[in-house]
């Protein structure tokens, strides 16, 4: 298996692990999109609450959550570790840089990732290590009312709403960049690609700044 | 005078190669791999063959004065390279390549060294193939090729207008291999200052560490010289800015002869100088003669704009004087046709130093016939303008986006202006068949070298030349002088000829730094420049010869006593690289006026204003001048003049005309 | 005098590779719009030649766009403000009468600076060395036209083929990464058949051997591409991607 750790380790090999983890968050995210979207049906979070309930009792996802934290870890441990080779390549920096030969979030992938942690310990606070681990919510607590009180402080809303963005950006270069680390651009189909990446970092991340506004604006019953 | 032996195999012109192959002494594997060879260039010429003698088991080092091989003035070929594949079925064939390239070369070059590169020329095409050269193809996947000026057949392959590039990158890949397997060492940012010469034989070099300045001695059993061509000693020329003479020049005053320096070919559609500035001359295709027009105002110092000068008023000059060829007649009467209008008065732009090509009926031409393929009918003006925009666009974009980039003129909406410019030198060391100089273990290949070109060189023949010599000729030849060396251990590099062949260039180094005057190299670079070109330029005649030999002679003295190199000696020092190049120039140039004087005949790249018929076209006199002029370097200003005769027994020799 | 451009130059000076460079400041007057970037250097070196100063040492040859051995880093970008040209290239009508123009050498730890301007770009060899070649001696070769190739492929071989070697795409990657050089190479030879018996070894030596000499990682910024002066496609990345996931999970 030298073989795998070696390649694995090669520049090529650490972008392969940040393209198929990203990739799998990415899938990841839409199912969490798609179920935090319940909560605007405007039926008293039931719809929602029997999602969560899924979710949270359902072995196979529970086994999934697994998975999906061993994906989180290795690309933000993959992320930081290659930011900070890719830092030590120019010891010297430059004095002038003109950005006009790529965009501004391509280029801050690092520091939108660190963001998205920062918001993602505090995210993972609120909800899910109070809910599985602590067990600190009350039994006869949903989640949709968790998150009722969650966002009647502004701070928490501020946070996520800078969160969400950082989420945009993070995902309007990783989604397409992930295709072509993988090795999938061929000039017919990246424009979609490009184009459906962008439709999906935008909408995912309204979906998900929308929840905490509309709750602390009170528009949902 | 000595006997200079060509060494030119017996038999039938046909068969010499052949014989020659089969008949050479061989050096056994195990031997090769005792052997070393020091090559010097790592352009087409250099890189092929020290791939192809690593590839043998040779030991190589290569030295290169850029900072890779790769970036050798070889890159910089546009149009292609000529081979007898007779792919297009139009009638080429070996012997019609041997032919045209004797004729382009206006009866001055060696038939059997012509002979064995027409030969060798189809094996080049396979080979680049073979290591990945994308050349440019057809729709059934076959290889495509155009014509090209002085020949009637389709022989040349190309890759866009980068074909230059595209071979020395296969060639360099070949040479990157061998580096990679340890067979080859390679040096860049060094650059060649002497050969090491020990009982009369080539043993080595020194060489100068660019960057720490330190000078090294490398021992060779033979050394390989494929330095390319002496255009920079007319300061602007479309030669890169580091091309020099120096290695060939070290050598020549080491004992190899110098033959046919005054050949010069002189580029017809160059951009023009636009100021004292000017650093370099840049080319535009030869191709763009198949579809401009060339043409001046038919008033003198005309002041209108070109586009406000109505037809009846314009002298498309080649049109006139050369019914039969027109615009295509071949390079050195092209350059010759526009220098004389410009000096008659009749030239264009601020400098008054050009001539206009222009595109604007064929574009014109273009749009008819476009509309036509689209099926519409009487188009207006102003369609017919953007369709012949579209097509001459699609043949020739680059190039107009290049002039563009330069000059800052729109080439589709005014004429473009263009001016002769050097290019490239046909004469070189003189080399036998073997191409070995007259130092035995010296040799020279690709442009350094003049033989297969003799008095003009036709396009795309030059990167054939430099393969063939690197890929098919040197791994052979080589082993005829190598066999016989098997026995000779490598010589130290501690021994007397090393020592003293590295003092003599650190004394002269020294000697350099130590001016301390008052003006820059390129001071002198581009009064020497200025000398060449006005009076062993385009056109030269005697009065002007000996003027100019008495002015080097004074801008040398001067140089010697002038010059002033900034920086240190054990550093990375550009002005004193330049200066010790331009040193060498300030030697040439004087050689090259009297080689250009004791031609008293006007023959392709070499023209005597005294020596022309009475229209104006070269004379050549093959009673007296059909031979090749070696000049053997007996001390300062001192030349020695040996002649090789030129036998045609192939070839009936003519007059060429284009009328 | 030859024009009216009135420039201040910032410009890295830089002794040698050992000691600390910093910028120093230099006017240059009467510059001629006509004059390239470089012809406009060169009329400052030799004005501090004449008054005694060292000149400021940079890497040029051809002068036409096509060695690759010009390399300025000029206002934040490699080979200067235009798209598609190399600093030899640059003219001076590209700038307006007194402006500042910071000028400095490509910028990563693989490509350590020489003096001044000047780096050495040696890496890029010992790619090419690695792997970027056909293994075909002399003489091995059959007849040309034995090996139909389609246009298409061609065509894109030349285009990946086109790449100089000048380092821009290491200059302007914020990794200091060398995927487009590699992979131009990579995909030339991938797309012929002439390429394909050393593919996937190709593939695993050129990339093991970018690594080694120090660049970055890509993080498809695209900037690479944007300022390439050949145009080099960053598709090439990715086709260089898919050999070598191929050749590391396929070969035996």
């Amino acid at each position: 298996m030298s073989w795998l750790t070696k390649s694995l380790g090669s520049s090529l090999g650490k972008k392969l692990l940040m393209s198929l983890t990203g990739l799998f968050l990415i899938s990841f995210l839409l199912v969490h999109c798609t179920l935090n979207a319940l909560v605007f049906l405007q039926d008293g979070g039931e719809t929602f609450n029997k999602a969560a309930e899924f979710m949270a009792t359902n072995p196979v996802i529970r086994t999934m959550e697994i998975v999906l934290f061993l994906g989180l870890i290795v690309h933000m441990v993959d992320g930081l570790r290659l930011h900070f080779e890719n830092k030590s390549k120019r010891p010297v920096a430059y004095a002038v840089i003109n950005g006009k030969n790529s965009t501004w979030y391509s280029r801050s992938m690092g520091l939108l990732g660190t963001l998205l942690l920062l918001f993602l310990v505090m995210h993972l606070s609120h909800f899910w290590f109070n809910a599985r681990i602590a067990g600190t919510i009350p039994e006869q607590m949903t989640m949709f009312e968790k998150m009722k009180e969650v966002f009647v402080s502004p701070i928490p809303v501020i946070v996520y709403v800078i969160g969400c963005g950082s989420l945009a950006y993070h995902l309007m270069h990783g989604f397409q960049s992930a295709f072509q680390t993988i090795g999938w651009n061929h000039p017919k189909y990246m424009p979609t690609i490009k184009c459906i990446g962008n439709i999906y970092a935008i909408v995912v991340s309204l979906v998900f700044a929308a929840m905490p506004i509309a709750f602390h604006l009170n528009l949902i019953k | 005078m000595t006997k200079i032996d060509a060494k030119i195999p017996e038999g039938n012109l046909a068969e010499k190669w052949t014989k020659y192959r089969s008949s050479v002494p061989l050096v056994n594997p195990a031997n090769k791999r005792n052997l070393e060879v020091v090559v010097v260039g790592s352009g087409l010429a250099g890189a092929s063959a020290a791939a192809s003698l690593a590839e043998l088991g040779y030991k190589v080092k290569v030295f290169c004065f850029q900072d890779s091989p790769r970036r050798a003035h070889s890159i910089a070929a546009q149009g292609g390279i000529n081979a007898a594949k007779n792919y297009q079925n139009d009638g080429d064939s070996t012997y019609r390549l041997f032919y045209d390239t004797i004729k382009g070369g206006d009866y001055r070059a060696r038939e059997a060294n012509v002979h064995r590169l027409a030969e060798v020329s189809g094996n080049i095409i396979d080979q680049c193939v073979a290591q990945g050269v994308p050349f440019a193809r057809e729709y059934g996947g076959l290889l495509s090729n155009r014509s090209f000026g002085g020949t009637q057949v389709q022989r040349t392959f190309y890759a866009a207008g980068q074909t230059g590039q595209q071979l020395l990158l296969g060639a360099y890949s070949g040479l990157q291999r061998q580096v990679g397997m340890g067979t080859v060492e390679m040096y860049t940012r060094h650059e060649m200052l002497d050969v090491v010469i020990i009982d009369g034989k080539a043993r080595g070099i020194i060489a100068r560490d660019l960057v720490t300045g330190k000078l090294e001695r490398h021992f060779g059993h033979a050394v390989l010289l494929c330095t390319g061509g002496y255009g920079n000693v007319f300061y602007l020329s479309t030669n890169a800015m580091g091309s020099n003479v120096t290695a060939a020049w070290k050598a020549h005053k080491k004992g190899a002869f110098f033959a046919n320096p005054c050949y010069t070919q002189i580029h017809p559609t160059c951009i023009p100088v636009s100021g004292d500035h000017q650093s370099k001359l840049t080319l535009m295709s030869e191709s763009l003669r198949n579809d401009g027009r060339i043409w001046v105002p038919k008033k003198q110092n005309d002041p209108r704009k070109a586009n406000d000068i109505p037809e009846d008023e314009r002298d498309y000059y080649l049109e006139r004087r050369y019914p039969a060829f027109g615009n295509l007649v071949p390079r050195d009467i092209a350059s010759r046709a526009a220098k004389e209008r410009c000096d008659a008065g009749y030239g264009v732009g601020t400098s008054k130093m050009a001539v206009y090509l222009d595109y604007a009926a064929a574009i014109v031409r273009y749009g008819k016939a476009e509309a036509n393929k689209r099926n519409i009918h009487n188009p207006s003006d102003e369609e017919i303008n953007v369709m012949g925009k579209e097509v001459v666009a699609e043949k020739y974009g680059n190039l107009f986006d290049m002039y563009k980039q330069i000059t800052g003129e729109d080439p589709y909406e005014v004429p473009m202006r263009i001016y002769p410019a050097v290019h490239y030198t046909m004469g070189g060391l003189w080399v036998d068949y073997n191409l070995m100089t007259t130092v035995p273990g010296l040799y020279a290949l690709g442009e350094a070298n003049f033989s297969d070109h003799g008095a003009n060189r036709l396009g795309a023949s030059a990167l054939m030349q430099g393969l063939a010599d690197g890929y098919f000729v040197i791994p052979y030849t080589i082993g005829n002088y190598l066999a016989s060396e098997i026995r000779t251990p490598a010589i130290s590099t501690d021994s007397e000829a090393f020592v003293a062949a590295e003092k003599a260039v650190s004394d002269q180094l020294n000697q350099l730094m130590n001016i301390k005057g008052s003006k820059p190299v390129d001071y002198f670079h581009k009064k020497l420049g200025k000398i060449m070109w006005d009076k062993c330029g385009m056109a030269r005649n005697e009065a002007g010869l000996k003027e100019a030999i008495q002015e080097i002679q004074a801008l040398r003295k001067e140089f010697w006593q002038d010059v002033r190199i900034p920086g240190e000696l054990d550093n990375l020092n550009p002005e004193l690289e330049k200066a010790a190049r331009v040193a060498d120039f300030l030697e040439l140039g004087e050689l090259m006026c009297k080689d250009a004087l004791n031609r008293n005949e006007s023959c392709g790249g070499h023209f005597r204003e005294e020596f022309q018929t009475e229209e104006g076209e070269a004379l050549r006199d093959d009673e007296n001048y059909a031979y090749v002029a070696a000049w053997e370097f007996k001390g300062e200003s001192e030349f020695e003049l040996h002649k090789e005769e030129l036998k045609y027994e192939n070839i009936k020799i003519a007059q060429r005309s284009y009328k | 005098m030859e024009g009216n451009l009135n420039l201040t130059l910032k410009i890295w000076r830089q002794k040698n590779a050992n000691e600390a460079g910093k910028f120093e400041t230099y006017q240059v007057s009467g510059i001629s719009e006509d004059m390239s970037f470089l012809e406009m250097i060169d009329v400052l070196n030799n004005r501090l030649i004449e008054e005694g100063d060292d000149p400021v040492a940079f890497d040029h040859d051809c002068r036409e766009g096509i060695c690759g051995m010009c390399s300025m880093y000029i206002n934040g970008s490699p080979h200067g403000p235009n798209k598609g040209v190399t600093t030899c290239q640059l003219h001076m009508r590209s700038f307006s009468n007194g402006e500042t123009i910071t000028i400095e050498p490509w910028r990563a730890g693989a490509f350590p600076v020489i003096k001044d301007l000047v780096v050495n770009r040696s890496s890029f060899d010992r790619i090419i060395a690695a792997g970027g070649f056909v293994s075909v001696n002399t003489g091995n070769a059959q007849d040309a036209n034995n090996i139909p190739i389609p246009k298409e492929d061609a065509d894109e071989a030349f285009a990946a083929a086109a790449c100089i070697g000048c380092g821009a795409c290491v200059a302007a990657c914020k990794n200091a990464s060398a995927m487009l050089f590699t992979s131009a190479k990579v995909s030339q030879l991938a797309l012929l058949p002439q390429g394909q018996v050393e593919r996937a070894k190709r593939a695993q030596a050129m990339v093991a051997q970018m690594d080694e000499e120090g660049f970055g990682a890509c993080t498809n910024t695209g900037a690479c591409e944007a300022e390439c002066p050949k145009g080099i496609s960053i598709e090439n990345i990715a086709r260089m991607n898919r050999e070598y996931f191929s050749a590391v999970f396929a070969a035996k």
